[in-house]
């Protein structure tokens, strides 16, 4: 797993016809990501994800409108997007985060993982690296590295 | 440039405990939290947390702040990189939407074996 990279999983007492559901059909993606879901659930479609001011994401102005491109769909295992690419432009490594979700049945339901990944690529900015120029003159700049494996590699079960 | 070197030590010996590291993780997430409530979200004594965040304090990855009879610690983000703090939020919202997800399909699944 990359450094970048957050993977969380939970089990949950549905069928993963029923979760698959959940987290590919826009008016159900609406009531646990973004307060509006305006895609298709096919390969290379793409779409937007909006939070509304007052809505999930907090109070804003404005909507703030995130594209999001599907990269796969595969029924009940696996469903995969990149977003928080630049309006206007293709997703790439460098642009974007990769989101994959995979789906696997299990006795008492199905666990479901997402793995978020390049969220370097949507994190930087001049702030966060004037901060890293400065703290690397101060002598904490070479375990930035391996600090941030440790956070990345968080227990999974921590979910809560 | 040795008390440079001999800080990265200390710091990397306060992380490299596990329970530590739980106990950061925990702190993260919560954003400000008391000896107690950590002890209630790990499978540690509250003495066991109070230790392990007098190391985390000397070594200032957290700080902390008297409350009445309690002190709150906070993480201190100049301590944490803006990726790892960016990462930590990440998995945060992560487990709230997962949470979320769980819940709306299992209540459509208790709603398709009513139907049946």
């Amino acid at each position: 797993m990359a450094a970048d990279s957050v993977e969380r999983e939970i089990l949950i007492e549905a069928s993963p016809e029923v979760v698959w559901g959940v987290i590919t059909e826009p008016e159900q993606i609406s009531r646990w990501f973004s307060d509006e879901a305006d895609f298709e659930d096919r390969v290379g479609a793409d779409g937007t994800l909006t939070w509304k001011p007052g809505g999930r994401g907090g109070a804003k102005e404005l909507d703030n409108r995130v594209p999001i491109r599907v990269v796969e769909a595969e029924p009940f295992r696996r469903f995969s997007f990149r977003w928080n690419h630049p309006q206007g432009t293709g997703p790439d490594e460098t642009n974007s985060a990769l989101v994959e979700f995979s789906l696997s049945e299990e006795a008492t339901g199905t666990r479901l993982r997402v793995i978020e990944s390049g969220i370097d690529a949507v994190t930087h900015d001049e702030q966060s690296q004037t901060r890293y120029v400065e703290e690397h003159e101060h002598g904490w700049g070479k375990h930035f590295g391996e600090l941030r494996d440790y956070v990345a590699s968080k227990p999974h079960g921590a979910t809560r | 440039m040795t008390t440079a070197v001999a800080a990265d030590d200390a710091l990397w010996a306060a992380v490299a405990d596990p329970t530590r590291r739980r106990v950061l993780d925990e702190l993260l997430e919560r954003g400000e939290a008391t000896t107690t409530t950590l002890a209630r979200g790990l499978p540690v004594t509250r003495q066991a947390v109070a230790k392990h965040l007098v190391v985390l304090d000397r070594v200032g990855l957290v700080t902390g702040q008297r409350s009445g009879r309690e002190v709150r610690y906070v993480v201190r983000p100049e301590r944490l990189d803006e990726a790892a703090e960016a990462i930590a939020r990440v998995a945060a919202q992560w487990d709230r939407r997962l949470a979320r997800i769980k819940r709306l399909a299992e209540s459509v699944q208790a709603e398709t074996k009513t139907a049946l």
